[in-house]
């Protein structure tokens, strides 16, 4: 099927100029970890861990963070020429999947990489591992796929892109933060798993609902 | 299984009876139905609401007393504003099926008349809960919700701010519209539901006015407060764009 054969090349070529620029890809790395430091060294003055509800709502504030950093620059960093390059190659739909399950996969990792880091530094008062990782997993993939279109609009505006996104991004990712927060704290206090069902579904439902809406709107934003 | 079967009745109904509200506020608001007649029935409907509404009978309830009556002008802003968003929405949708300035201009008046339709039930509804809850804004669901669709046609109106080409701010502010209607909206409704312990009337155990409205004297007055809150809505958006036209006629000059 050629569109999948359109979406493999241009995540391979997302890959290959992520790794050829590591420059961004460090610096993330290097705003994970300095977060996370600072967050030590400031718990560190009053005896070590801080108390689980600031250690849910830190954790998450770094993700959104890192996210809408990690995200701003997929489509900024690319020319006009460049664009119109890949438009007469590739279908719309091809280039904004590819992008979303680019971004799935690097917030993923910068998520897991994230939770490590902090465990490691600030403690782990998770009681159900398993229940975290996935609210975690299903968060990253919520971002990546709600950001994707959201940096492509922010990035037509040229200029001041990367202010603009989390102006659009942020109110868009509230509902989903909310969700994302509540599940965890029933991850970290152990509670019974049917207590988050009903928020997970929604989670699944809300990115399901987010990727074909950009699905169906990206191929408009591109036309310009 | 009766009961899911008047259930999925009654939501077919509901979505039938939007989609005619949207259709015929599209006709009103770019002046293909109605006349003249369609304003002095608001005009009769608002100022006879909330005539009615301070002067009826209601039912005397511990700490909510007299509140109550803020049912006649708070709750029809809510369901007026989200009715102009979906006309908006729906303008946005025809915009980037057919692109014309006229759908841009009417998209946009339409999304900022919901915002102040939205700023409308922000006001009121903290009024009401200074009263009855003692403070001006609790960390409640709901409100919380209302806040973040507020923030949402916010970051709408600075997108359009930071575009400067025409075509180019159509575009993409039509598909920004969408985009947060499709993401945000829907969940402002159904967050409330379960995230739970919420304070407002009709959430969580807290009755909303129907349980108290044994003789349905206030119906009377809440269903017309809501068709003359809708009909104000698209009369407000029908001026603005009509104001807009002007201008983008004088621009062409």
């Amino acid at each position: 099927m050629p569109l999948l054969r359109e979406i493999s090349t241009l995540l391979a070529k997302d890959f290959r100029l992520e790794w050829r620029q590591r420059a961004a890809l460090g610096g993330l790395l290097l705003y994970v970890g300095s977060t996370v430091f600072v967050c030590f060294l400031s718990f560190s003055l009053r005896g070590g861990t801080p108390p689980p509800p600031a250690w849910n709502a830190l954790l998450w504030v770094i993700l959104l963070f890192a996210a809408i950093n990690a995200v701003a620059k997929g489509f900024m960093q690319e020319s006009p020429g460049q664009r119109l390059y890949y438009y007469t190659l590739v279908r719309p739909q091809a280039i904004i999947l590819a992008k979303m399950l680019y971004n799935a996969l690097l917030l993923v990792a910068v998520g897991l990489l994230g939770l490590f880091l902090y465990t490691v530094f600030l403690g782990n008062p998770i009681q159900d591992a398993p229940l975290f990782v996935g609210n975690l997993l299903l968060g990253s993939v919520g971002f990546a796929t709600t950001l994707t279109l959201v940096s492509g609009i922010a990035a037509k505006a040229g200029g001041n892109g990367a202010t603009l996104m989390a102006v659009l991004g942020f109110p868009l990712m509230v509902p989903m933060l909310l969700l994302l927060i509540k599940v965890s704290k029933n991850a970290l206090d152990g509670l019974d798993r049917s207590v988050s069902q009903q928020s997970l579904l929604t989670l699944l439902a809300l990115n399901m609902l987010v990727g074909a809406v950009s699905y169906l709107l990206f191929p408009f934003l591109w036309r310009g | 299984m009766n009961k899911t079967v008047l259930g999925i009745a009654i939501s077919i109904i509901s979505l039938l009876v939007t989609l005619a509200a949207v259709a015929g506020g599209q006709a009103l608001i770019e002046q293909r139905i109605g006349g003249r007649g369609w304003k002095v029935l608001t005009v009769v409907l608002l100022l006879g609401a909330s005539a009615a509404g301070i002067l009826i009978d209601v039912p005397r309830l511990p700490i909510v007393n007299e509140s109550i009556r803020n049912l006649f002008f708070h709750v029809p802003m809510w369901f007026a504003m989200i009715m102009v968003l979906l006309v908006s929405v729906w303008y946005s949708i025809l915009y980037l099926r057919n692109p014309s300035a006229q759908l841009d201009i009417l998209s946009h008046e339409a999304a900022k008349s919901g915002i102040v339709l939205g700023l409308l039930g922000l006001a009121t509804g903290s009024l009401w809960a200074k009263y009855t809850w003692g403070a001006w804004w609790t960390p409640d669901p709901r409100l919380n919700a209302a806040a973040v669709a507020m923030l949402i046609y916010g970051a709408y109106l600075v997108l359009r701010g930071s575009l400067r080409d025409e075509q180019q701010r159509a575009r993409v502010s039509a598909i920004y519209n969408i985009f947060a209607f499709a993401a945000a909206i829907p969940l402002l409704f159904i967050l409330p539901r379960i995230s739970g312990n919420s304070l407002h009337p009709g959430q969580t155990g807290n009755p909303g006015f129907n349980k108290y409205d044994l003789d349905s004297t206030m119906r009377m007055v809440f269903y017309p407060a809501v068709i003359g809150w809708i009909l104000f809505a698209f009369w407000m958006t029908q001026v603005s764009s009509r104001l807009a036209f002007l201008q983008l006629k004088l621009d062409e000059k």
